[in-house]
């Protein structure tokens, strides 16, 4: 059968898989599944960032004199630029009683005033006692306000002059801070959408096999055709799911992140190509580890035969990433040009490129090879059906399995 | 065969599976316009042959044509099939899933759409057009189908076991629509293993026992390997006519029966006369093909059918 016969066939076999998904009930729960977790995740934050906003600062008591206690609290104010994260612990003044035992315990236990510590002993000889690490967070902090309260207190503060700054657009390192950023960035999205939406192709050919439909296929077009046909069909809804999650990722961009994607480390080949890259290396990484999975699933007669192959072909993915990833951060380093070659792993490889190379060139040779692997993938992959599944062809034979025939 | 061009012909196939042989070295030669009935028990090799001609699978060696073409997926287009084991899309609508087999095979999706509705309107079943198959009786999946092998006009048509799982009425009105597909001029291979179907409907017959090829022919060829049979009742037990009957005649039933001698029924009869037998009944009976399978294919592969032979059914 010529090539425009078989990809006539293919586009038959992929419109019926493409309507029966797509218009099934679902398809929707489909569409809407990545987009809870988003959703979830804007809601916890939001609660989160309004819990952190009106939740007090962690506090500890100072059992102090009144001027050691200013003294600490001015120390403090001269770090408060530090806290912008998380804000530093707050201090709050205690007079000292006699019995300084009775009174630390009652601090440490009351209930109407939580404190992490209790802070005693004055500038002279202090002594910090709270639940906390030992030289966690709180330590240090407290450490810090003592040591420059005892700074102040001898006059000699370092004058609290500001920096003059001069900004510039980029420097070296952040270009190749952000381009690594995005190169990573791209390489997770790609990765992401590959292992969420290639293992369904391993049981594509279960419902045509269980219906027996596979003999009515077979007998009209090319097991090439129903291959090829099934993987464009899972391609395109997959788009469409990408198209719906895209949308719905830009407008929480939007809404959320100031500047949009502006505001995002630029790749080098700029946001328009960039983004380009990143749908047509999804559709081949799709093409490439689909055409592998459908082949494998082919395999397969039964439900639990897919699912048992599930767990071993998302691991291969897995390894397939973070074999691509080895070669972030240096384009033309073995590792890399060994990922931009290998086809599995070359989809993943050249999206980083992408983000950290202005050439083109190379995603031109790229994308033929990755095409032509597909090509190659799939043709086997029938190969191995027909023989396997179809039992198709003459028998196979070892040399001294032909001998003993002999 | 005369001058008819050959639609299909395979030579000489040879399937193994595992090691194990399922067809062995069948022939086979399918004049166009004809009906023609692969016969043979289940598990003779019928249907791997029809899967071989089609191009579903490569046989070990041996070759094939279809319409002419080597490789029979060049074909496609001109052919229907319907196979052994149906196979439809259960969410499909009737009309959709017709529409989509004659997209297979190169029809228009728009027109096959046309056509499944015209094709079920015709037959009354304008109803199920927009039924999913699931929805659908195993007999009425099995018109949709049938309707799906021929959407697309086809030259030839191959079904294989066709007949399996209908009701008489519906078996009568396949054997319609096969007469009907063979007067416009296409092509029918069909496989059975009830045999009656094949003497009502075929023209040639091939004959498939154990994955072998025992008989390829026309259906008259078959019945012409076996001579007429007498039926005799005489009045007279013995006397010299017993001289005019075989040494191998049966007696069943107070009915002589025998092979007709190659002399023709005038000299029997006049021997009979003149021997004295008093004849009370006599008939010629033409052998059917239900005994020419027999004794072409041998007993076993009449048993393997649900077929006894002729005397074990008398006894």
């Amino acid at each position: 059968m010529k090539l425009p016969e078989t990809i006539r066939a293919a586009f038959v076999i992929a419109r019926r898989d493409f309507a029966a998904t797509v218009f099934s009930k679902t398809f929707l729960l489909f569409l809407l599944g990545p987009l809870f977790p988003i959703g979830l995740g804007f809601i916890f934050g939001g609660i989160g960032a309004q819990v952190e906003k009106t939740a007090n600062p962690p506090a500890i008591a100072v059992v102090s004199s009144k001027a050691d206690f200013e003294l600490l609290e001015a120390a403090r104010r001269r770090f408060l630029p530090l806290g912008d994260d998380r804000p530093l612990v707050q201090l709050g003044r205690v007079d000292p009683e006699p019995d300084a035992a009775a009174q630390r315990l009652r601090l440490m236990t009351s209930a109407e005033e939580p404190i992490l510590g209790v802070l005693e002993g004055g500038l002279a000889n202090p002594h910090f006692t709270g639940a906390v690490t030992a030289d966690g967070r709180t330590v240090r902090q407290v450490n810090l306000f003592v040591e420059e309260a005892r700074r102040i207190k001898a006059e000699f503060p370092v004058p609290s002059l500001p920096i003059e700054v001069t900004l510039t657009r980029t420097s070296s390192g952040s270009v190749a801070f952000a381009r690594n950023l995005t190169a990573r960035a791209g390489q997770t999205i790609l990765f992401v959408l590959t292992i969420l939406l290639a293992g369904m192709l391993l049981s594509q050919l279960i419902e045509e096999k269980s219906n027996k439909v596979i003999e009515v296929l077979a007998a009209a077009v090319p097991v090439d055709s129903i291959f090829l046909g099934k993987l464009f069909a899972m391609l395109a809804m997959s788009l469409v799911g990408i198209t719906v999650w895209t949308s719905a990722g830009a407008a929480a961009i939007a809404i959320y992140a100031k500047g949009g994607l502006a505001a995002l480390p630029p790749p080098a080949v700029g946001w328009p190509a960039f983004l380009l890259f990143i749908l047509l290396y999804f559709s081949m990484s799709y093409l490439l580890i689909g055409a592998t999975f459908l082949g494998i699933g082919a395999q397969a007669s039964t439900v639990r035969e897919v699912q048992t192959l599930s767990m071993p072909v998302t691991m291969s993915q897995v390894i397939l990433f973070g074999v691509a990833s080895l070669g972030v951060g240096k384009p033309n380093g073995a590792e890399a040009i060994g990922a931009a070659i290998f086809p599995l792993t070359s989809p993943f490889a050249m999206v980083a490129r992408a983000a950290e190379q202005e050439a083109l060139w190379p995603h031109l040779v790229a994308f033929a090879w990755q095409v032509l692997w597909v090509a190659l993938i799939l043709k086997f992959a029938a190969a191995i059906f027909r023989r396997s599944v179809l039992k198709s062809g003459p028998a196979r034979r070892w040399p001294w399995q032909r001998r003993k025939l002999a | 065969m005369g001058e008819r061009a050959i639609a299909a012909e395979a030579r000489d196939l040879v399937k193994d599976f595992d090691g194990k042989r399922a067809v062995d070295g069948v022939s086979l030669t399918v004049p166009e316009g004809s009906i023609t009935g692969i016969l043979g028990p289940n598990g003779a090799g019928k249907t791997t042959c029809l899967r071989m001609m089609l191009g579903i699978i490569d046989p070990t060696s041996g070759n094939r044509t279809l319409l002419g073409r080597d490789r029979p997926l060049d074909a496609a287009r001109e052919v229907g099939y319907l196979p052994e084991e149906r196979g439809l899309y259960p969410a499909m609508p009737s009309a959709e899933a017709i529409a989509f087999m004659g997209a297979l095979r190169g029809l228009p999706i728009a027109e096959g759409r046309r056509r499944a509705l015209e094709l079920l309107k015709e037959r009354g079943h304008e109803d199920w057009a927009k039924r999913p198959i699931r929805t659908l009786s195993k007999g009425m999946a099995q018109t949709v189908q049938l309707l799906g092998t021929i959407i697309h006009r086809p030259r030839l048509i191959v079904l294989d076991e066709p007949f399996a799982g209908l009701d008489a009425l519906n078996q009568e009105k396949l054997e319609q629509l096969i007469r009907d597909q063979a007067a416009a001029g296409v092509t029918v291979i069909f496989s059975t293993h009830v045999i009656a179907h094949a003497e009502r409907l075929c023209e040639r017959v091939a004959i498939i026992a154990e994955g072998k090829s025992v008989f390829e022919g026309a259906v008259d060829e078959a019945r012409g390997r076996l001579r007429p049979i007498v039926h005799l009742r005489t009045r007279a037990e013995d006397g010299p006519w017993r001289a005019a009957i075989p040494d191998a005649a049966k007696k069943v039933g107070g009915e002589w029966r025998f092979e007709l001698p190659g002399t023709g029924p005038e000299p029997l009869l006049k021997a009979l006369i003149d021997g004295g037998a008093g004849i009370e009944t006599l008939s010629i009976e033409r052998p059917g093909l239900h005994d020419a399978f027999i004794a072409i294919a041998g007993e076993a592969a009449a048993r393997a059918m649900g077929h006894a032979p002729a005397e074990a059914e008398a006894a």
